[in-house]
């Protein structure tokens, strides 16, 4: 690297000569090791998925639980440093929860994403800190409904001031992704960690933009993208963690849960199945290919 | 609370002559807190056969004045249990919201260990214990109702002071002097709770609550009425008390505009 040695990259927060900040760069590449983690965002839901590398054959299956709820309506997955992960979960709890204090509901995933970005970016500027070594990603679902302020006992005044629009039509989908250096979009899909090129390719195919695959068909092509991602990666074993959030009528009725266990499966097998077809393709082409040589 | 004993009431002057007031303390700090202002009344409960049935009206009165006349005093909490409370509104609506980020935090992980009625009403009585034991109590008196670790129904009372009290029907309020005599004959304790179907305990629930609206000055002839069984949680508002009869006022004496 060209910044070795240079000693701009050294504190945080100090700028090299061509603008760059180089301790946030080496905070991605913290990211760029972690296992791969996606998000989807269709009409009636979000999905998030991540692959999650084992380390250790003692290690439970099933535990050690890399997504997160954040709130009722919201979750996270990071793929980077997991200490540097799960502060920042915690963090957005406080944030989500000081929100309901203050205004009585729940945090709207935008301003929930615009609060963690500030959080992040924050982390940039001081010698006394360094930049998260996580990228989150950061679903959720606000209620389409009118809900009923916490702790309200009353449906108040039938009539008089108030200002509602009649039909007015608000809630929906939010995905966003969160870099080191506190930058953050809202995406139709997401992708972060080691497998994040393949990932997004996959992402790019699904033409999520159009907004016509259903929740149950996003959580399928999670699955396969997160087994595609690992291609790469293939030496290492993984387990497949996945979470959704559905609109209110949906399966989750606005919350953030895990995927069913047999969704989850059904979901696996189907990707491990699309997975050695492509195999099979590929074999089938490299024998046709002995045949033309002959 | 009126820290003021001189205003409890007194012997009267014109048969024991005037009260030698002079020991009570007529001055002394403002408590803001340990009074009332929004309250709603009583709550009645009873268990059966396989659940709980729980009910309260739907009044907050402000003093003697019905201010608000929908208001849901029965709240339910997860898919767990519901929590009645009869006292001050507002203290309602702060634990409400206790309960409701504790609901969120409980649910950060999905491990499967759900809080029962049994676990909330012990938070409840000791989160009601702490508050009076720092002099800033919530005036509540709060019936749980639902189902404890062994799934089997549960009631259970806790009051402003963090007292707790249990048995197979509760009431607060004017509902401890008025509605348990009714459940107490209905359901005597030789009677065992398996012989109560959920039928009859909502009919004695409906009847108590009649009976409160017949006497209670503070209550109301709209009501809210929970059911919690294992198949899960139903809660009816905006229920009308039926089949009124006020002929038995005519033969009330004592108060009144009455002559005889």
């Amino acid at each position: 690297m060209t910044s070795i040695g240079t000693g701009y990259d050294l504190s945080n927060s100090v700028f090299s000569p061509d603008g760059r900040n180089f301790q946030v760069e080496y905070a991605v590449k913290a990211v760029e090791n972690g296992g791969t983690a996606v998000g989807i965002r269709c009409k009636d839901g979000v999905v998030l998925a991540v692959e999650k590398i084992i380390t250790s054959k003692l290690l439970k299956p099933g535990a050690n639980r890399r997504i997160s709820t954040v709130d009722r309506h919201v979750g996270i997955v990071s793929a980077g440093l997991a200490p540097d992960g799960r502060h920042f979960v915690s963090r957005a709890r406080d944030e989500a929860s000081s929100w309901r204090s203050v205004y009585k509901g729940p945090i709207p995933i935008s301003a929930l994403a615009n609060r963690l970005g500030s959080y992040v970016q924050a982390y940039t500027l001081y010698s006394s800190v360094r930049p998260f070594g996580v990228t989150s990603i950061l679903g959720g679902w606000d209620s389409e409904a009118e809900l009923a302020v916490d702790g309200q006992v009353g449906s108040g005044p039938q009539s008089g001031a108030g200002g509602k629009v009649k039909g007015a039509k608000s809630g929906g989908p939010g995905l966003y992704m969160i870099e080191p250096s506190g930058l953050y979009w809202g995406y139709y899909g997401a992708a972060t960690g080691k497998g994040r090129q393949a990932a997004k390719a996959e992402l790019e195919k699904l033409d999520l933009a159009s907004e016509k695959l259903s929740l149950h068909d996003a959580v399928k092509e999670a699955a396969r993208i997160i087994y595609v991602a690992h291609e790469d990666n293939k030496d290492k074993e993984f387990e497949l963690e996945m979470s959704w959030i559905s609109s209110l009528e949906g399966p989750t009725k606005g919350r953030h849960e895990e995927v069913p266990k047999e969704l989850l499966e059904e979901a696996e097998r189907a990707a491990r199945r699309a997975l050695e077809g492509d195999d099979e393709d590929e074999e089938e082409g490299a024998k046709g290919n002995e045949q033309m040589e002959e | 609370m009126n820290h003021f004993p001189g205003t409890w009431g007194r012997p009267r002057d014109d048969v024991y002559g005037p009260y030698d007031s002079s020991y009570l303390r007529s001055t002394g700090p403002k408590a803001h807190t340990q009074s009332p202002a929004v309250t709603g009344t009583s709550v009645i409960a009873v268990k059966f056969n396989g659940g709980v049935a729980i009910a309260a009206d739907n009044l907050a009165s402000y003093g003697s004045l019905a201010r608000f006349t929908d208001v849901k005093r029965l709240r339910v909490f997860g898919d767990a249990a519901v929590v009645g409370f009869s006292g001050d509104v507002s203290d309602m609506q702060y634990i409400d919201r206790l309960l409701e980020s504790m609901d969120i935090r409980e649910n950060y992980s999905a491990h499967g260990n759900q809080l029962n009625a049994k676990n909330l009403h012990t938070y409840l009585s000791k989160v009601l214990y702490k508050r009076r034991s720092e002099f800033n109590p919530l005036w509540n008196h709060i019936l749980v109702a639902g189902f404890d670790g062994e799934k089997k129904p549960f009631l259970s009372s806790a009051d402003l002071l963090g007292t707790t009290f249990s048995a197979p029907h509760l009431a607060t309020g004017f509902g401890a002097h008025l509605a348990i005599p009714i459940l107490r004959r209905l359901f005597p304790e030789e009677r065992p709770i398996e012989e109560i179907t959920k039928e009859d305990a909502i009919k004695a629930l409906k009847e108590c609550l009649k009976v409160l609206w017949y006497r209670d000055a503070r209550s109301l002839d709209k009501y809210s009425l929970a059911v919690i069984t294992q198949e899960g949680i139903e809660v009816q508002e905006d229920q009308q008390i039926e089949a009124q009869s006020w002929a038995f006022a005519e033969t009330i004496k004592g108060y009144g505009a009455q002559t005889v």
